[in-house]
């Protein structure tokens, strides 16, 4: 069953939004707000965006406005992968 | 109240940063190249002013890049470059002590134009979430302001070609208000297959080349690029130190009267009114930097004008624009910074691709021409009527910027 891990979260989102230059995001980043990572809410638009089309599916939209870490992100993904499935 | 220009930042079909563009200008090489960025192998019109050899992410943080259009790209990196210039410290200003004002004509249309087609090929899931703004007409003052701190009164002018001396005569409104430094000029392009129609529409646009005023004149060409200038209180500059490349000395803006009514075109009033801004008699005026429509039509017209102020041959006229092309909100800009370095070399570029004009006007052709010069007027025409002119002086005497010399 295909599943989203952080690797590939932050490889989506540096080719969607690009990267803060003054954040490591290589670094332990599963419990960081987004916003302190220099996403913000059009950022994840564009990289929730792009997860869909990747996966073909469709998320949650109030579960993406609640998801303000990775983690809690990867879980909303994951979720949906694994009832797709 | 004085207001000055203390920092320059070109992207151009000549050159990337100021010093580039300038000896190429003074060179009277010309940018202008076979469309490369899309096919235009269709299109009635192939040729064009490109910026070469700019790639964002060497002048961008990355975070900006997926979210921006080639011609805000060019503006931030123009922006960067101005400010540094003008060795603009953010903390210095006070909260809403910045202002950004630039012109612009159509906004991200080369961004725009690729996300309408994942739109029509695709989908909606396929947009950009970053079309929401990054096709605005007004995108570039944002992320202008955005990215440098420029919380005062901000501002987008559309007045296409007219828009770079509408900007700053604007932002030289600020400074008398009491904004001590504005982000001001323009930088443009729209060079995608959208972009490109809109401009044959026009009916202008040459299929073999740009020479204005030159006996072979069938229309323009278009561009992509300009200038970003810092526009500062002339005592502010002072008291920080920084030297100063000329004063905007005048400045008006004039539409023409509508079709069919039988009244003159505003190009001449224009230019009078900001001579009378400047107070200085065109006797004072040491050269011209023209609008140079590249149309039979509207080269005669402002031939006309030249004429009538400064008598035939009268004073020295140049185009150098005739080497990027026109680049809507951004040309006007371009021939600001332009005059303000000729002030700054007492040098006059040439009009390349031009031999000799066939008009009775002074036109520096072939190559640049070495004169003293204080006070330069800049004219601009935006298609649908727009007329702008500045005068430009220098500050402290020819050569104002001794830092650089």
């Amino acid at each position: 069953m295909a599943q989203l891990n952080l690797e590939d979260l932050v490889a989506i989102m540096r080719d969607c939004a690009g990267e803060d230059e003054h954040v490591n995001l290589d670094g332990d980043i599963l419990d960081t707000l987004f916003y302190d990572l220099g996403y913000d809410s059009l950022a994840l638009l564009q990289t929730t965006g792009r997860i869909e089309q990747e996966f073909d599916i469709v998320l949650d939209e109030d579960g993406i406005t609640e998801a303000e870490t990775p983690r809690a992100l990867l879980a909303l993904v994951n979720d949906c992968l694994a009832q797709a499935a | 109240m004085t207001a000055v220009i203390t920092g320059i930042g070109v992207t151009a079909p000549t050159g990337l940063g100021t010093d580039s563009y300038w000896e190429a200008t003074k060179a009277g090489r010309s940018g202008i190249t076979p469309i490369d960025r899309f096919d235009a192998s269709g299109y009635p019109a192939q040729l064009a002013g490109q910026v070469p050899g700019f790639t964002a992410a060497e002048h961008l943080p990355s975070r900006l890049v997926p979210q921006t259009d080639r011609m805000t790209q060019l503006a931030l990196t123009a922006g960067a470059w101005a400010l540094e210039d003008a060795a603009y410290e953010p903390d210095a200003f006070g909260e809403y002590g910045v202002s950004v004002v630039t012109a612009a004509s159509g906004g991200g249309v080369e961004f725009g134009h690729r996300e309408l087609e994942n739109l029509w090929r695709k989908g909606k899931k396929f947009v950009s979430a970053y079309q929401s703004f990054a096709w605005f007409y007004a995108v570039n003052t944002g992320q202008l302001s955005i990215r440098h701190g420029g919380r005062g009164p901000c501002g987008t002018l559309v007045t296409e070609q007219a828009g770079g001396l509408d900007a700053v005569g604007q932002a030289r409104r600020h400074v008398r208000r009491g904004t001590p430094l504005v982000v001001t000029g323009g930088v443009d392009g729209a060079l995608s297959p959208w972009g490109w129609v809109a401009q044959l529409s026009t009916g202008l646009v040459s299929g073999t080349g740009y020479r204005p005023f030159g006996a072979e004149a069938d229309g323009y060409l278009p561009g992509e690029g300009g200038a970003i200038l810092v526009l500062e209180d002339a005592e502010s500059a002072a008291a920080r130190g920084i030297p100063a490349y000329g004063e905007i000395a005048g400045y008006a803006a004039t539409l023409d009267p509508r079709p069919g009514l039988d009244a003159p075109p505003g190009l001449r009033r224009a230019a009078e009114l900001a001579l009378a801004d400047a107070r200085v008699t065109p006797s004072e005026v040491d050269a011209v930097f023209a609008d140079a429509a590249g149309v039979p039509e509207l080269d005669r017209i402002e031939a006309q004008v030249l004429c009538g102020l400064f008598g035939p041959h009268g004073v020295p006229v140049t185009a150098p624009k005739s080497a990027t092309g026109r680049l809507f909100g951004g040309g006007a800009a371009l021939d600001l910074a332009a005059a303000l370095l000729s002030l700054r070399d007492g040098v006059l570029p040439p009009t390349p691709g031009v031999e000799r004009p066939d008009h009775p006007i002074d036109l520096v052709t072939g190559a640049a021409r070495e004169l003293p010069l204080r006070t330069v007027l800049v004219l601009a025409r935006g298609h649908g009527g727009f007329n702008a002119a500045v005068v430009v002086r220098a500050h402290h005497g020819k050569g104002a910027h001794p830092w650089r010399s």
